[in-house]
């Protein structure tokens, strides 16, 4: 909310910098975004500004108030006028092109002088010609062959406004030769106001702020009207259906008013605030609408009338029938929903209720009597309605977070005396105020002992009751207790508990946050416990990094479409059930993913041509509706991609060969290892995604832990990239996880010498290595304590479809040195079941 | 025969200066003290010599013998010492040629962030909670006070799942880690409901907020939560507790301030600046000269949360705070666009 400064000053007086009341109230919670000058004197641009400051300063000797005293024809310019003008000291001859002034052109001195905002030669404002706010310095200069060397100004050369259609006419109070910064210096606040502190979405409520934050008193705003017609009575009724929705409606009338354009003072403020002026009427009720935060509506009252065949009318409130239609004075045909509350009248609807007035009862240029609205609505009912409409105005935002019925009728009455001073006409005496639903201000004790458990700090009742007594609460000190009555302008005060909490923040508000001390905590320490799902997860982490994988990590929304992008085209797949949104934002994130693999798949696709050699992994979870059961399950997948030369080439020789399968077996493996997880079993397997040949099912005891293997050459196409072999794998890491035993054992290191045999066995080529190496295991027993294969070879002379393989076999006791019979024993029977069970020959 | 033995003597070292070698070393052992070096014959022929002449000559054949040693050790020495300083000058590397590469892997930034956050709260006594990303609204919203159509909820714009759930409690992406705190607390208090225990966690994990990706905001992040409940938590501790986090995670001078603020679970609210780490708060581009940095929003909690958690307001108190860690990061490491972290370009992800 824009606050200017001025506006802000009819109600507290400010003695402190402007920059000083911007952190006051920043601190306090009500956020100061911005600091616009508009005249008044800038800090100097070069200190550290903790808000931002922007706006221009008028010199008080260079821009003043001016009088024009005569308007004559340019010589040599029918689009120019030269202006007699009083600065205050002597005559100046001032050139402009305004045409606010052209109707005064030629008809010889003035009557009644015109007061301006004159700039002089050398004084620095915004060029009206460009667009945006561009700082120029008037110099002299020859327009059409008069000289010109000074300005009377429009609101945007001044900074006020993007106005520049003409200058500006000031209201009579301007003297010339007063400096223009001391006529209306402003400086305009913008404030984030956030929905606890609704009430100060309008400057009485930051006044109050202001005046708690500072100690100068508030100035309350008058709600006295001057009543010359007569008595209201008769001419209008009201019925209202729903108190809970709609708990008061209060209107009064004036008549005999005149359409026009507010005073000076009036448009700027309005301006400043960031409304624009219409005339006097609308005007009067959008400046009550942001000094006190009460909406108020303007109606033509002779068009009520007249609708109602020259009967008083009787103003209805009620909620709408569905797909009810009202054109609303943006001239927009609006359908609204059966729990939006309408303002009727016998004849129909009228108006949106808070929201938007109906185009038919709206004011014009002849209006001559105002019925005027100030009503209390639901807020929530009001969001549901803005919600529904897709609308939004000042009044829908203030209505929309909770306005008090006490203001109803504070704001019809100041409002009635406003359109009288600036309208004319006659207010009827009293208002028609339908009453149904009062409002509840809540009263809460809060006791000494309430403030220091919750703040910390030990403050006195008379403290306690002295800040919230600035917030106009209405205190009562009874020992150690407080008793706080809410004042009617808010309604963010809960009762009870609920309601103490309110109040502590008042008072740590107040009292300032800054002045409460810092502590260590002192209370009890909670059970203490492990999380082994997160303790575990990480260290994954860690070992997985230490193995040379980078981390990555994408988003969890994606599309059906991109999910099946980890497959060749056209695989016959079943549809998946996703997770979907209702309310997307982007249409490449439309569910919630069920494969970790395709995300990563991207990020090779994105690094694919930077770099030769990716080795990633992401951990995260995929989601899963599950049947009967509300919220999905999210297990987490663990996901590897290799690709790329095993090493860089670098000066020295190095393994540039392409990352295999077996790399990331290897990779696998100690993972696995690492984890105090046994060797998994490695199964061939089929899976659309891999290389029939080249794609393998690991699995822990019976349980299947996932799969990887080198991508179908298919899917390689359909993606981009790289050259060389990719590598997946997609692991179930909470399978993993599980798996894990709690701990583990170790043996000490052996007294006595292992002994070492190399074996090389010819076998079938079809043969799985695995099934070698498990039954030199089996066979060897005990004594056996490593098995490694170390050389693979095939030759046609070890015959066809044959395959040679070598391993490394390390015998070793634990409490004996073994002697040569021994190990030759152990490994005859290696060979013999070698022979036996799998048809091998040794290789000698 | 004396003057035989000086001879032998003589020559033998005469040969052993021009000894350049091992190889020649060896060669010279064999001929001046091998079995059949003048030397040793002179000892073999000792028994043929006169009596008297047995002694003398015997005597100076063992000097000249252990003279021969003496020589051809230090000459053996000397070689060593040559070949040693040769293979040394020899062996010189260019010291400035790039070392081996070895592949490595580095933690993503959000993941390395994650960690120290809640490594140093896990020093205060906080311990990991973790919770669902796919909520639901009474959890996300409800139960936190933001009841429905509640203006807060314009903070937080969601992300709904599309299906049939009930209207006044749909599914969505959760919007804060939040959630877990009543999830936490009904947990803890269903230990012992009459007599709940305090409460020390924190809840890591990736929410979800419906707005344009820019570099700014993303849809999906990281986020921190702190929760402390017990029957002595007050605002001062909060304050304490988030000051000694501060000063941890952004250096031991880091002033940092509190201002009042507003979220419909906490109450009081407030947001927490640190004075800004790059320009030491003399104003600078990464604070848009405000000297100030916004980090984190936190809060007493509020009684309705305590309620719906299960524990009774009017004995209990507690605290709760979050932060963005990927906007933690940001500012330690100046990263000016946070759709950096979930691009996933190796160039960015290498340098962490």
């Amino acid at each position: 909310m824009k606050v200017p400064l001025s506006w802000l000053k009819d109600f507290v007086d400010i003695t402190i910098p402007v920059e000083e009341l911007a952190h006051r109230l920043t601190m306090a919670g009500l956020e100061v975004e911005e600091i616009t000058y508009v005249g008044l004197p800038m800090p100097k641009s070069d200190q550290r500004q903790e808000t931002k400051i922007s706006g221009i300063e008028w010199e008080p000797e260079k821009i003043v108030v001016g009088a024009v005293l005569e308007v004559m024809p340019h010589p040599n310019a029918d689009r120019l006028v030269l202006c007699r003008l009083d600065d205050g000291k002597e005559e100046q001859i001032v050139l402009t092109g305004a045409p606010n002034l052209y109707p005064y052109k030629g008809i010889g001195p003035l009557p009644k002088p015109i007061m301006v905002a004159y700039a002089k030669e050398g004084a620095q404002i915004y060029d009206g010609h460009q667009p945006g706010q561009v700082l120029v310095t008037l110099k002299r200069a020859k327009i059409r062959g008069i000289d010109s060397y000074s300005m009377a100004c429009s609101e945007k050369e001044l900074g006020i406004s993007d106005e520049h259609s003409g200058i500006i006419f000031l209201d009579d109070d301007a003297k010339a030769g007063t400096p223009l910064v001391e006529y209306m210096g402003d400086a305009v606040l913008d404030i984030a106001i956030t929905p606890n502190i609704a009430r100060d979405a309008n400057i009485l409520g930051v006044a109050r702020e202001v005046s708690a934050l500072t100690g100068a008193s508030l100035r309350q705003p008058s709600f006295d009207m001057v009543t010359e017609g007569i008595p209201i009575e008769g001419s209008v009724s009201i019925e209202i259906r729903e108190p809970v929705l709609n708990p008061r409606f209060v209107l009064g009338l004036i008549e005999g008013i005149e359409i026009k354009p507010s005073p000076y003072k009036i448009q700027r403020r309005l301006r400043l605030a960031g409304m624009r002026p219409i005339n006097n009427i609308v005007d009067a009720t959008n400046y009550v609408m942001l000094e006190i935060g009460q909406p108020l509506h303007a109606f033509d009252y002779d068009s009520l009338v007249k609708r109602v065949g020259g009967r008083s009318p009787t103003i209805i409130t009620r909620r709408a029938k569905q797909n009810e239609k009202l054109t609303t004075l943006d001239n927009v045909e609006r359908t609204l929903d059966d729990f939006s509350v309408m303002v009727c009248d016998t004849k129909g609807v009228v108006s949106i209720a808070g929201v938007m007035g109906g185009a038919e009862t709206e004011i014009n240029e002849a209006t001559k009597s105002i019925l005027l609205e100030g009503a209390a609505w639901n807020y929530i009912n009001i969001r549901r309605t803005l919600t529904a409409q897709k609308f939004s105005s000042e009044a829908g935002y203030r209505f929309s977070r909770g306005v008090h019925p006490a203001m109803a009728e504070r704001g019809v009455r100041r409002c009635l005396e406003f359109m009288r001073q600036w309208a004319g006409g006659k207010i009827r005496k009293g208002l028609v105020d339908n009453y149904p639903l009062p409002a509840h201000d809540p009263v809460v004790e809060i006791t000494t002992h309430d403030v220091e458990r919750w703040l910390g700090i030990r403050l006195s009742s008379p403290e306690i009751a002295e800040i919230l007594s600035r917030l106009e609460f209405s205190v009562e000190i009874n020992g150690d207790t407080i008793k706080a009555a809410t004042p009617d302008h808010r309604m963010d005060i809960g009762e009870g508990v609920v309601g103490m909490a309110d109040l502590m923040e008042e008072i740590a508000r107040i009292y300032g946050y800054e002045r409460i001390p810092e502590t260590r905590m002192s209370d009890t320490l909670p059970p203490q416990r492990n999380n082994p799902y997160h303790d575990l997860e990480e260290s994954a982490r860690d070992d997985l990094v230490k193995l040379g994988l980078q981390e990555v990590v994408t988003y969890r929304m994606t599309s059906p479409e991109r999910e099946v992008r980890c497959f060749p085209a056209g695989t016959p797949l079943e549809p998946r059930i996703y997770l979907k949104l209702a309310n997307p934002i982007i249409s490449e994130r439309v569910v919630m993913r069920q494969s970790v693999l395709s995300g990563v798949l991207e990020a090779v696709e994105r690094n694919a041509r930077l770099q030769p050699r990716l080795a990633l992994f992401e951990i995260g979870p995929v989601f899963l509706p599950v049947e009967g059961q509300l919220l999905p399950d999210e297990p987490r997948q663990l996901v590897i991609v290799l690709s790329g030369p095993r090493a860089l080439p670098g000066w020295q020789p190095a393994d540039t060969a392409p990352m295999d399968f077996f790399d990331m077996k290897g990779i696998i493996g100690e993972f696995l290892m690492g984890l105090h997880l046994p060797a998994p079993r490695c199964e061939t397997a089929e899976h659309p995604t891999y290389h029939p040949g080249k794609c393998a099912r690991l699995w822990l005891d019976d349980q299947e832990i996932g799969v990887f293997g080198e991508l179908h050459p298919l899917l390689k196409e359909r993606l981009e990239l790289p050259e060389t072999p990719v590598i997946a794998a997609e692991l179930n890491l909470e399978a993993i996880l599980a798996a894990i035993p709690q701990g583990y054992v170790v043996e000490g290191t052996p007294a006595f010498p292992p002994v070492l045999e190399d074996l090389a066995v010819v076998v079938d080529e079809s043969l799985p290595a695995e099934r070698v190496e498990m039954l030199i295991r089996e066979s060897g027993g005990k004594i056996v304590i490593d098995v490694r294969l170390f050389d693979v070879y095939r030759d046609d002379k070890l015959g066809t479809n044959k395959k040679s393989l070598a391993y490394s076999i390390t015998y070793q006791a634990q409490d004996r040195t073994l002697t040569d019979d021994e190990v030759a024993k152990i490994r005859k029977r290696i060979i013999h079941k070698l022979e036996e069970d799998l048809g091998a020959k040794l290789r000698s | 025969m004396l003057s035989q033995l000086e001879q032998i003597e003589k020559k033998a070292l005469a040969d052993l200066e021009s000894v350049k070698n091992e190889g020649s070393l060896a060669e010279w052992h064999v001929a001046h003290l091998g079995r059949n070096a003048p030397i040793m014959q002179v000892f073999d022929k000792l028994g043929q010599l006169a009596k008297d002449e047995r002694p003398v000559i015997g005597r100076r054949a063992n000097e000249i013998k252990r003279t021969l040693e003496a020589a051809e050790a230090e000459r053996s020495g000397q070689l060593r010492q040559a070949a040693l300083s040769q293979a040394l000058q020899s062996e010189r590397l260019d010291v400035t040629m790039p070392g081996r590469q070895v592949p490595h892997g580095r933690l993503h930034p959000s993941t390395r962030t994650l960690r120290r956050i809640i490594h140093i709260f896990a020093e205060m006594g906080f311990q990991v909670y973790r919770s669902h990303d796919v909520e639901t609204d009474e959890y996300n919203f409800q139960l936190l006070n933001f009841p429905p159509f509640h203006p807060a909820r314009e903070m937080q714009d969601s992300f709904y799942m599309a299906g049939d759930y009930p209207k006044n409690n749909p599914l969505l992406l959760r919007t804060h880690t939040s959630p877990g705190q009543i999830r936490s607390m009904r947990e803890y208090a269903s230990m012992d409901p009459k007599n709940p225990p305090p409460i020390r966690i924190v809840l890591p994990g990736m929410c979800y907020r419906y707005e344009q990706i820019s570099a700014r905001s993303e849809i999906q992040f990281n986020q921190v939560e702190g929760l402390a409940v017990g029957e002595h938590i007050t605002f001062s501790d909060l304050k304490g507790t988030l000051t000694d986090f501060a000063r941890r995670m952004f250096g031991a001078q880091v002033r940092s301030r509190f201002r009042a603020a507003h979220f419909p679970f906490t109450e009081p609210s407030a947001e927490m600046d640190i004075e800004c780490f790059v320009c030491g708060g003399m104003g600078c581009p990464v604070c848009k000269r405000t000297g100030w940095l916004e980090i984190l929003g936190c809060g007493m909690v509020h009684p309705v949360v305590l309620q719906n958690g299960g524990y009774d307001p009017r004995r209990f108190s507690g605290y709760a705070f979050g932060m963005g860690s990927e906007r933690v990061a940001m500012l330690i490491h100046r990263i000016d666009d946070i759709r950096n972290f979930w691009m996933n370009d190796l160039r960015f992800l290498e340098q962490f």
